[in-house]
């Protein structure tokens, strides 16, 4: 009788307990800080905003950490960080590509939102250079002259992002021709505050943009039409309208990445869950965007406001 | 005398030649595969750096835990005073329920916390202090920083306090034992002019994203004055102090305790005030690692361009700066006050009884009534839009005659300057560097020297090394052409004196790219941006050098000029000039290091120096890069400095002083 108590039922009291438990571990499963990085965009604030605000409703602990956009992937390697800011393919491929190979960080998978950067001008450039926004426009020399400056006369001047985006803008000058040369602004403030200054005093400017983001939504303004990319244009020189060299196209579209610190998904599981499955749309970021940006709103209002309206979108998510 | 003369005529024959050299070396084409170090001699020194680094990170182990655990947990010893002040004061404390719940206890009241500071400077009996602790607490509180600038009150206290021990601490060793001061000078050189970006990854992977790495971050830059302050305060330690000493049979820690530490109090100050100006400097990069507060504001406003409000979140970096440093100068020089009669307990600590019960009354109050906790909202004000069209204003109507004014720098003075050091070929600089090495000193100080401009051209970095040397180079002549004479004018009028004193302050800690961005709006992204802006920080110990220098000339030296019927000129130029003429070329020197430091905030401008070759670097997750670029610049300080060092000493020699 003993025997039999000791062999059958303590192995299922066992595994109803086990089973019991499971089903008691409740969200959230830890009180642990779950830390969520933010980097002081207005896009990317109201991202992570939606999403922590969602989660701290499931009951979870969390601190908005302020980090530095490339800075972070190291902080999510060592699992100082837990959710990362969304890496563009643009900007941070080789960063995103070290971390997500080194196995502590996770590719949550992308967020939805295309990104787009490339060489972007104020619509009163146009009267400088008829043609635009078709690429050949720029092979003109009064054109570049005009969008020139004292550095780079009588080419034009390029305003490229820090060279440490990795930007190709030499190269396509190279490739195509262009009456350009090209400057580096390093870093996106110091971008912002030059061509914002030129817009405002009605200067051409030929600079390096990106969408989301404030600038091209505040001025009104176009990017440049190049040829389009393709697969090969940026490794096979035959490809495009120069056979002889590589980048005489446009820049490739890319994604806006999800990533986390591995060694969470067994601490808060939910919520890793809900970072999977967050999407938003284009259209929906634009106009986040622009409530932040143009209307002056707090991040934190903008992405309480989406919560607010939308509950059947991130309802699903939270299931 | 004569021979002096000779003698300098001589270093600037060799510097003529080489100008000369460099400009013709380059014309004749047979020299072609002179001007270039081959590919093969190059050094593969980032690859072994960051191999290094990565071992250290992921292999390294003291045989029970592992090097990056041993990091690690100092880092959380070194958090947690930091975290906890910023419970007390910015955050509150959230508690855990036995229900799962939480409750949060609110931090303290910002009426007690100006309270506290108000009554420090009563304690002080320094009337003025305390208006101006109030009125800047008060600002903070208006504009809406309340929170920001406490947390950064938080973690630049402990980096403060931190920064001043160990800062002593080493200064008194390498007074103490000479060999480690041989290794501490070098290595402070490489703490001060290391760029952030370059040890920001190893720093971010070894300490942890957060308030520990941004402190140790902060610690490299900010400790090395006070460390230098201390031991050169003591080396100057009259020897009849240290005799009084011995005659009394004082042990070695009773000397420094009770004879060397007190007498050296008030030069000491100097590198006092320096941790905490330098501390205030860091935090904006500090902010990018996860320390937040008032960095993080400035950053995010600037990046958005709100140029009003990252001025507003700017002014509180300084002003906290002001308040700090001030506070700790005045506890400094206070003296013991004797009483007649024995004050009971409630009479001798009547100010910390009172601050208590403000303390712990707002406090509980504020549990419940959060306007205590933080000035409601409705009641701050931004004056943001305000400067933004300031800015706006400049910008759209003098932007044609102020370009005008870049345009003419730029054709007659960066650009030759630029290609000339572009087209000067490396070996003369290493001859240059050590005929002047051996000119100045002797053959060691030449070999010396040498040696590390020839290891920047092994590097692989020769191109951006001259690009810092040409970029760096202007700024720290023209800090020097503009920053002396202002000097000189603050050293002979006390008003001018006081009104400079308050702008160097504010330039010092005032975030450079607060000043920047508006720079940059008006004159656009390019090295002349960068230059004003490392002008702007650099002349600050241009000027302070120079006039503390000139006010220290003993008096006695002036009265005897005066004697003679010299006229104040004369005074100027005769006496006071060549006396201070060290403590200027220390400010020389200093000017050096500042502008080498700004390399991190002129990489963000988008200048192609050193500075860029550590942001690429961070970017590339390439440590080993970065480190190398950091040591080159390092390299290129010491280098300069060790050359005015020399030379300053030889003038101190002639002129007999010392």
């Amino acid at each position: 009788m003993k025997k039999l108590l000791i062999s059958f039922i303590l192995p299922i009291l066992f595994i109803t307990f086990i089973f019991s438990s499971s089903s008691r571990a409740d969200v959230p499963e830890s009180k642990d800080t779950l830390k969520i990085v933010i980097m002081g965009y207005s896009g990317d604030n109201i991202i992570m905003q939606i999403y922590g605000e969602l989660i701290s409703k499931l009951g979870y602990n969390i601190e908005y950490t302020p980090a530095d956009y490339i800075g972070q992937f190291a902080g999510m390697k060592s699992g100082d960080l837990h959710i990362g800011s969304p890496g563009w393919d643009t900007t941070a491929k080789d960063v995103m590509a070290d971390a997500w190979g080194s196995g502590n960080v996770l590719n949550m998978g992308n967020i939805g939102i295309s990104v787009f950067e490339d060489w972007w001008y104020p619509l009163y450039v146009k009267d400088k250079c008829p043609g635009l926004p078709n690429w050949e426009a720029l092979l003109d020399p009064a054109c570049a002259e005009s969008l020139g400056t004292i550095e780079t006369s009588p080419k034009g001047r390029f305003l490229e992002g820090p060279i440490e985006w990795g930007g190709t803008g030499n190269l396509r000058i190279e490739a195509l021709g262009l009456p350009f040369e090209v400057i580096n602004a390093g870093s996106d403030a110091a971008l912002g505050a030059d061509i914002s200054a030129a817009v405002k005093r009605q200067e051409p400017i030929l600079a390096w943009t990106w969408q989301p983001y404030w600038l091209p939504a505040m001025y009104p303004g176009e990017f440049v039409e190049w040829p389009e990319y393709g697969d090969g244009c940026y490794d096979d020189a035959s490809w495009g309208p120069n056979p002889n060299k590589t980048h005489d196209c446009g820049n490739p579209t890319g994604f806006m990445w999800k990533s986390a610190w591995t060694g969470g998904e067994s601490i808060w599981p939910k919520a890793y869950d809900v970072w999977r499955k967050f999407t938003l749309d284009e259209k929906t970021m634009g106009d986040l965007v622009y409530k932040s940006d143009i209307d002056g709103v707090d991040t934190m209002d903008v992405a309480k406001g989406w919560i607010a309206e939308n509950e059947n979108i991130w309802s699903e998510w939270l299931k | 005398m004569n021979l002096i003369r000779k003698y300098s005529q001589n270093t600037f024959f060799f510097i003529l030649l080489f100008f000369i050299l460099s400009f013709l070396i380059p014309k004749f084409s047979i020299f072609n595969n002179l001007l270039e170090l081959p590919n093969n001699y190059k050094l593969p020194i980032a690859e072994n750096i960051t191999f290094i680094i990565k071992w250290l990170i992921e292999d390294a182990s003291f045989g029970i835990f592992s090097f990056k655990e041993f990091t690690r947990a100092i880092g959380s010893i070194l958090d947690a005073p930091s975290i906890f002040l910023k419970g007390l004061l910015a955050t509150g404390f959230k508690l855990e329920t036995t229900s799962g719940g939480n409750i949060l206890i609110q931090p303290f009241s910002w009426i007690s916390v100006i309270f506290i500071f108000v009554m420090i400077g009563v304690w002080l009996k320094d009337v003025s202090l305390s208006i101006f602790v109030a009125i800047s607490f008060f600002y903070v509180a208006f504009f809406d920083l309340w929170e920001s600038t406490m947390t950064t009150f938080s973690s630049i206290i402990v980096a403060v306090i931190i920064g001043i021990i160990f800062g002593t601490l080493l200064g008194i060793l390498s007074f103490k034992f000479n060999r480690i001061n041989n290794i501490l000078t070098p290595t402070f050189d490489f703490m001060q002019t290391m760029p952030v970006f370059a040890y920001l990854v190893p720093a971010l992977m070894l300490f942890g994203y957060g308030p520990a790495a941004a402190l140790i971050v902060t610690l490299i830059y900010a400790m090395p004055p006070m460390a230098r302050v201390t031991k050169n305060a003591l080396d100057q330690v009259d020897s009849e102090v240290i005799e009084l000493g011995q005659m009394v049979g004082c042990s070695t820690f009773q000397m420094l305790k009770k004879v060397l530490l007190p007498s050296i109090k008030p030069r000491i100050m100097l590198g006092v005030n320096q941790v905490i100006m330098l501390t205030l400097n860091m935090v904006i990069i500090a902010s990018m690692i996860g320390a937040g507060g008032l960095g993080y504001d400035v950053w995010q406003s600037l990046k958005q361009l709100r140029i009003g409000q990252g001025f507003e979140a700017g002014i509180a970096i300084t002003l906290v700066a002001i308040v700090l440093d001030r506070l700790s100068q005045k506890i400094a020089s206070r003296r013991p006050v004797y009483h007649h009669m024995e004050l009971n307990f409630f009479q001798k600590y009547k100010f910390l009884i009172v601050s208590f019960f403000v303390i712990i009354f707002t406090w509980l109050i504020g549990q419940k009534y959060s306007f205590l906790i933080i000035l409601p909202q409705d009641l701050t004000f931004s004056s943001g839009r305000f400067w933004d069209g300031i800015i706006d204003y400049i910008n759209i109507n003098y932007h044609d005659s102020i370009s005008s004014v870049r345009d003419f720098f730029f054709i007659y003075l960066l650009k030759p300057f630029k290609l000339f050091m572009l087209s000067a070929p490396w070996f003369l600089f290493v001859l240059l560097v050590f005929i002047l090495g051996f000119k100045i000193k002797g053959i060691y100080l030449g070999i010396q020297c040498s040696i590390l401009v020839l290891f920047i051209a092994l590097t692989g970095f020769w191109e951006k090394a001259m690009i810092t040397v040409y970029l760096i180079g202007i700024c720290v002549l023209l800090a020097n052409i503009i920053g002396i004479p202002i000097g000189i004018i603050a050293s002979q009028n006390d008003r001018v004196h006081k009104i400079t004193k308050v702008i160097i302050d504010t330039f010092q800690t005032l975030p450079a790219f607060v000043y920047l961005i508006p720079v940059i709006m008006i004159f656009s992204v390019g090295d002349f941006s960068a230059m004003i802006a490392v002008v702007l920080y650099a002349i600050v110990p241009a000027i302070r050098y120079t006039d503390n220098g000139i006010r220290q000339v003993p008096e006695s030296f002036i009265d005897a000029a005066t004697t003679v019927g010299c006229t104040k000129f004369q005074i100027l130029k005769k006496v006071q000039l060549p006396l201070s003429l060290p403590d200027i070329m220390l400010g020389v020197n200093q000017t050096l290091m500042m502008g080498l430091s700004m390399l991190v905030i002129t990489a963000l401008v988008g200048t192609r120096d050193l500075g860029q070759e550590t942001l690429i670097a961070l970017s590339k997750v390439d440590p080993g890069r970065g480190i190398t670029a950091g040591i080159c610049v390092a390299f290129i300080a010491i280098t300069v400095d060790r050359l005015i060092n020399a030379w300053s000493h030889n003038r101190k020699l002639e002129l007999g002083l010392n």
